[in-house]
Parts: C-alpha cells; sequence; structure tokens
C-alpha cells in the first residue's frame, strides 16, 4: 500500500512537470531556445490565482482562467519585447535574454507580493479512500493526474491536425521554408509562446494545490526539472515531454522515499545522465544523422 | 605578413590585459590605504576577485572551447570546500599563512581538475543543449552531495561521515576533546580562518591569465579552436576531439577550483547552497556580457556586473529590478544591428577588421 501511495503521489508530481516540460518543449522545438523565464511565468500564475481568491474572493476555477489568461498575454508579451528582436542573434544572445527576464519576473514578483511565503489554499480539498482506508488519494492528485492527460492528448491533436499545429511542425522543422510556404512565422511563434504560458499557470496551479508554499523563487526548481524531464523525453517532442515529466516525478518520489530526501534531486539527475548516455537525444527524441 | 602583424596584435592586447589588472590592483591598492574605499567595498575585493577568475575560467570553456556550461559554479564548489578543508586542517603544521593559502588553492585546483575530468567523461560525449543540460545536473549533484558531508579534525587525522539519510550529527564523528568541526552538512564550512587577501586574488587573476592566454596561443589551444569553430573538420584533420576537448575542460575545471578556494577562505561560514544554478549563471552572464573568447571583457563585465548591485544600493528593493532591465538592455542593444553599425562608425578599426574579414570571405568564395 506504501509503494502504491508513493507511486501515484509521484505520478501526481510528474504530471505537474509534464505539463510544464510540455510548454519547455513546444517552445524549444519552435524557437530553439532554452525558455529559462519558464519556471517563472509558474510562479506569477501561482500569484495571480492566489491573488484572485483571497483578495477578491472570486471562486477557484475562476482563478485558474485568470491566471491563464494573465500568464498568456504576459508570455506574449515577453516574446515580442525580449525574444522577437534576438531572433537572428546568436543562442547564448537568448539565453542570456531569457535569464534576465526570469530575474525581472521574480523580483517583480517580490516587489509586488512580498518575499514572505504565501499559503495556497488548494482547489479541492479531501482524499479518496481505497481499500479500507488504507490507501487515501487526495482528489488534487486524481485532477492533476487527468489534467495532465487531457492536455498532453489535445496537444496531440492539435499539432497533428489543425492548421495552427501544422504550422508550428512546419515552423520547428525549417523556418525558411515554412515561411515560403506562406505560414506566418513570428505569429506562430506568438502562439507557440501563448500555449506554453497558458499550460505554465495551470501547472502553476496545479503544484501549488499539492505544494501550497508560494514565494518568488517558487518556480524557479519545477522549472528546471522539467527542463531536465523535457530533455529526459527527448527535447521537442511532446509525448516525451509527457513520459519524461511522469518518468522524473516518480524517480524523485521513490528515492525521497526509500533512499534520502536529500539527495532526491541528485538521484534524478543521475538518471538523466544515465539516460543521456545511452541515448543522447533522449528517451523519445528523433536522432538527426549531422550531414557534411 | 598578415600573420605576422595578427600576432603582434594579439600579443599587444595581451600586453594590455595584464597591464590593466595590475594598473586596477595599484589603483585600489592606493585607495585603500588612503581610505577611499568604504568597508562593505573592501569586503566586495576579493569576491570580485573569485568572481573574475571564474569568469576567465568559463570563457575557456564556453568561449574557447564552444561549449554551453550550467554547472561550472560545482567545480567552484569542490575547490572551496577542499581549500576549507585543507587550510583548516593544516593550520597548526604550517604558520605561515601566505604557503597555507597557496597549498589550499593548489589543492583545491587538483581535486576540481580530477572532479573535471570525472565530470568531462560523460559530459564531452553530449553536445549542445543536452551538454548543458548535464552540466547543469553536475552542478545541482555536486551540491547535494556536499551537503550531506560531514568533516572533522582531531589529532588522529581527518574524519569523513557521508550522511544521506541526514540522521547523523557532527557528534557522530568520534572526535576528540580537541578535534574541530569544519564542515557540518547542510549548514556547511564553520569558524574557517579567513586567510584570503586581495593581492592573492590579483596573482591568482594573473596566472590564471597567464595559463589561458598561453594556452590559446599554444597548438594544443588551436586544436580546441578548431573544434571549436567546424568540429568534423577538425576531426577529418586529425585532432583527437575528445583528447583536446577534455584538456580544456580539466584546465577550466581546475582554474574554477582555485577560484574556489580562494573564495571559500574569505568567509567563516559558507554553505554549498552558495553554489548553486544561480551562481553559475551569474558567471555566465560576465562571459557573454564580456564576448566570448575575449578575457579582457570577462575581467571588465565580471568587476563591474559584480559591483553593479552594489552601487545600485541607493534603489533598494529596485536594484535587482534595475538588473534585470539593464541585462536585457544589453543584450537587446548589442544584437541590435542599427546600433552594431554605430559602434563600427565610432570605432574605425572595428570597422576595417570586419571589411578585411569580408573581402576574405569573398576571395574565399571566389577560388571556390
Amino acid at each position: 500500500m506504501e509503494f502504491l501511495s508513493y507511486l501515484i503521489s509521484g505520478i501526481s508530481l510528474g504530471s505537474v512537470y509534464a505539463i510544464i516540460a510540455l510548454g519547455y518543449t513546444m517552445v524549444y522545438g519552435i524557437a530553439k531556445m532554452l525558455n529559462f523565464a519558464h519556471g517563472d511565468v509558474i510562479m506569477i500564475g501561482g500569484y495571480i490565482s492566489y491573488t484572485a481568491v483571497s483578495a477578491m474572493n472570486v471562486p477557484g476555477w475562476l482563478s485558474v482562467i485568470i491566471a491563464m489568461v494573465v500568464c498568456t498575454v504576459l508570455g506574449v508579451i515577453i516574446e515580442g519585447l525580449a525574444y522577437k528582436p534576438l531572433r537572428s542573434a546568436p543562442s547564448l544572445a537568448v539565453l542570456i535574454t531569457a535569464i534576465g527576464v526570469s530575474y525581472f519576473l521574480q523580483n517583480s514578483a517580490l516587489l509586488i507580493w512580498g518575499a514572505d511565503p504565501k499559503t495556497y489554499t488548494s482547489l479541492i480539498d479531501g482524499n479518496l479512500k481505497l481499500f479500507d482506508n488504507q490507501l487515501s488519494i487526495s482528489y488534487v492528485s486524481i485532477l492533476t493526474i487527468v489534467a495532465c492527460i487531457v492536455i498532453m492528448i489535445a496537444l496531440s491533436v492539435f499539432t497533428s491536425h489543425s492548421k495552427m499545429g501544422k504550422a508550428m511542425r512546419a515552423c520547428s522543422e525549417d523556418k525558411g521554408a515554412a515561411q515560403l510556404m506562406g505560414i506566418n512565422v513570428n505569429f506562430t511563434i506568438s502562439v507557440t509562446f501563448a500555449i506554453g504560458s497558458a499550460l505554465a499557470a495551470i501547472a502553476g496551479v496545479l503544484l501549488l494545490s499539492s505544494y501550497p508554499s508560494l514565494m518568488p523563487t517558487t518556480g524557479s526548481m519545477p522549472g528546471i526539472k522539467a527542463f531536465t524531464a523535457a530533455v529526459f523525453g527527448g527535447i521537442g517532442s511532446i509525448p516525451g515531454a509527457f513520459l519524461g515529466g511522469i518518468l522524473l516525478g516518480v524517480i524523485e518520489s521513490f528515492a525521497k522515499a526509500y533512499i534520502s530526501t536529500q539527495l532526491a534531486n541528485s538521484i534524478v539527475f543521475a538518471v538523466l545522465i544515465i539516460v543521456l548516455l545511452v541515448r543522447p537525444t533522449g528517451l523519445l527524441g528523433k536522432r538527426i544523422q549531422e550531414k557534411v | 605578413m598578415s600573420k605576422v602583424k595578427s600576432m603582434k596584435k594579439s600579443s599587444v592586447r595581451n600586453a594590455a590585459t595584464y597591464g590593466i589588472v595590475v594598473l586596477a590592483f595599484i589603483l585600489v591598492s592606493i585607495f585603500s590605504k588612503a581610505g577611499v574605499l568604504s568597508r562593505s567595498a573592501q569586503g566586495l575585493l576579493v569576491p570580485a576577485c573569485c568572481y573574475i577568475v571564474m569568469a576567465i575560467s568559463l570563457n575557456l570553456t564556453v568561449g574557447i572551447l564552444g561549449e554551453l556550461s550550467l554547472g561550472h559554479a560545482g567545480f567552484m564548489s569542490i575547490g572551496a570546500f577542499t581549500g576549507v578543508i585543507v587550510s583548516m586542517s593544516l593550520q597548526a603544521a604550517i604558520p605561515s599563512v601566505a604557503l597555507r593559502l597557496l597549498i589550499a588553492i593548489l589543492s583545491g585546483m587538483i581535486i576540481a581538475a580530477v572532479a573535471g575530468f570525472i565530470i568531462g567523461i560523460p559530459v564531452l560525449k553530449l553536445r549542445g543543449d543536452y551538454l548543458a543540460i548535464v552540466t547543469l545536473a553536475f552542478g545541482e549533484i555536486i551540491k547535494e552531495l556536499i551537503n550531506c558531508l560531514l568533516v572533522g579534525i582531531d589529532e588522529n587525522g581527518l574524519h569523513f561521515i557521508f550522511n544521506p539519510t541526514g540522521a547523523k550529527s557532527a557528534d557522530d564523528l568520534g572526535l576528540t576533546e580537541a578535534g574541530k568541526v569544519i564542515i557540518k552538512g547542510a549548514q556547511g564550512a564553520t569558524g574557517t580562518a579567513t586567510i584570503a587577501n586581495f593581492t592573492t586574488g590579483i596573482i591568482l587573476i594573473l596566472v590564471s591569465l597567464f595559463i589561458v592566454l598561453n594556452f590559446v596561443n599554444s597548438r594544443t589551444g588551436r586544436a580546441v579552436l578548431a573544434i571549436r569553430d567546424n568540429r568534423i573538420a577538425a576531426e577529418s584533420c586529425g585532432i583527437n576531439i575528445t583528447k583536446y576537448k577534455m584538456i580544456a575542460f580539466v584546465i577550466s575545471a581546475a582554474i574554477a577550483g582555485a577560484a574556489g578556494a580562494l573564495y571559500g577562505m574569505n568567509y567563516s561560514n559558507l554553505t554549498s547552497s552558495k553554489f548553486d544554478f544561480n551562481t553559475s549563471i551569474l558567471i555566465l552572464v560576465f562571459v557573454v556580457l564580456g564576448g566570448l573568447g575575449n578575457m579582457l571583457g570577462s575581467i571588465i563585465a565580471a568587476t563591474v556586473l559584480y559591483v553593479l548591485p552594489e552601487a545600485l544600493r541607493e534603489f533598494a528593493d529596485y536594484r535587482m529590478l534595475m538588473y534585470a532591465i539593464v541585462l536585457i538592455l544589453v543584450m537587446l542593444a548589442t544584437n541590435n544591428p542599427t546600433v552594431k553599425n554605430l559602434f563600427m562608425k565610432i570605432i574605425p578599426g572595428k570597422k576595417k577588421e570586419k571589411t578585411e574579414r569580408k573581402k576574405e570571405v569573398k576571395k574565399e568564395g571566389a577560388s571556390k
């Protein structure tokens, strides 16, 4: 029973990582940039939802939508102001700008909401009791897992069937060719950022429902973990991000339970290193042969 | 003819780099003697030197070798804690502070180089962003491993405990009465004798500059540059890619270890969480803003960006926000074609260089 409950909490944590990693991987696939500010968009989403509930008495589900809208707008603004002018710049320049945006978001949150941790009230309370109360699963975990699966399926359908999704795939393959085919590349990239940021808001709310402490630095560690998850599964691949996120969450949960709480992150990273040594492009990543 | 000219140019630039460092040292020493520098400003001198050395070290990996490392603070951490352990254990045996400092820095350097070699084996097999994430992973792993370390010393020698569950405490080290705890797990190193000083910092900068600048102009350095510019072409010319990448990576790790050792001995209390992802990123920012492969740029960027948050202190809470905005604006400006052209007009030498290079490229294209 203990094993099962660790497994479920691992999958639930992994689902949050997977949702963040989906945003990461889509942005990476299309803009070929490591968006280090992604983790901080999660934190902003959490604060917006928290403020909506505590200051304006908005019901929980509505606060999620408000957070999504705000984060979407924020994502598009960040992309337009900071990343768009650097489209042809070297990738390190874009990386440093993303770090600048990350600092900016963290310090803005620090000025607006203060440094003291806020306690986020969970979206839904209560536990599901199974097997004569031996196994207790919180409803938040179930909601997180369901949300992750729904998002993953919706994104897969969107990228493979809708016109916009096809445009995204075309842009991630070859921007120049996509432009010649009449695709508005800049608009497509903006839409990708919008989707990624909306997902980050959802992930923020779900993360805080399980781990309710909210600070300006809340987003950075989940951001790094999600980045790891995206690489783990093969960066640029949507099923890869899903698989990587879930596996990462489960490994972390088991490492915390059975090996060592202090070394949990190290174990996660060690598994990542081993996987990358065996498969240098991640679990589901495509191996591209270099042509001379 | 053009080769001789460019050689001359590079040696002039190197001499200027050394000169600026020495000049800065003399100026700061005079100011400090004259009492112009405040206490807080004097406290910044040694860490600033450490960050400059870190920037030089990371520039070797990112600028010269061309691989993005996001875990460079890990090597700094290894150097720092090695340095602290060595200097504390030799406290009784070697009374001379300078000698102890030297031995501590050298041992920090050696251990970090060994760590660089071990980490380099898996890391250098990967490429691009995959390599970056693995260096990030190693940085975090080093941080957590040191968090689990208990080290103490008594007359029987050093005592180590690896404490992954957090169940043990410093009492389990089994020290005698005269014993002393050096590293207390997550609390880090406590009660370190602070023997680092500004002169050592400047010497360390000059030595690491000497190592890196000579490395770049050596046969090995040219091989590394060739790998950076085109891996496949370099390989087909018979350059052993793994070997040269490893040499550059290990040198970079060793320099970072030396910087860390000096840093560690500047504070009486030091936790390994000081050397986290954010520190690695901070150093990367110095390197990118200073210019990839440009050591003088790294030194200037590290100095300015390390001192800037202190200079912005009058903005109080807004200072880190200002820092972020400055960072974004600088990146946007330096990559803006209009601004770039403006710079070309202001600095005529650069323009000439650029056009010459363009002509060469054209010639190459024509000969094809």
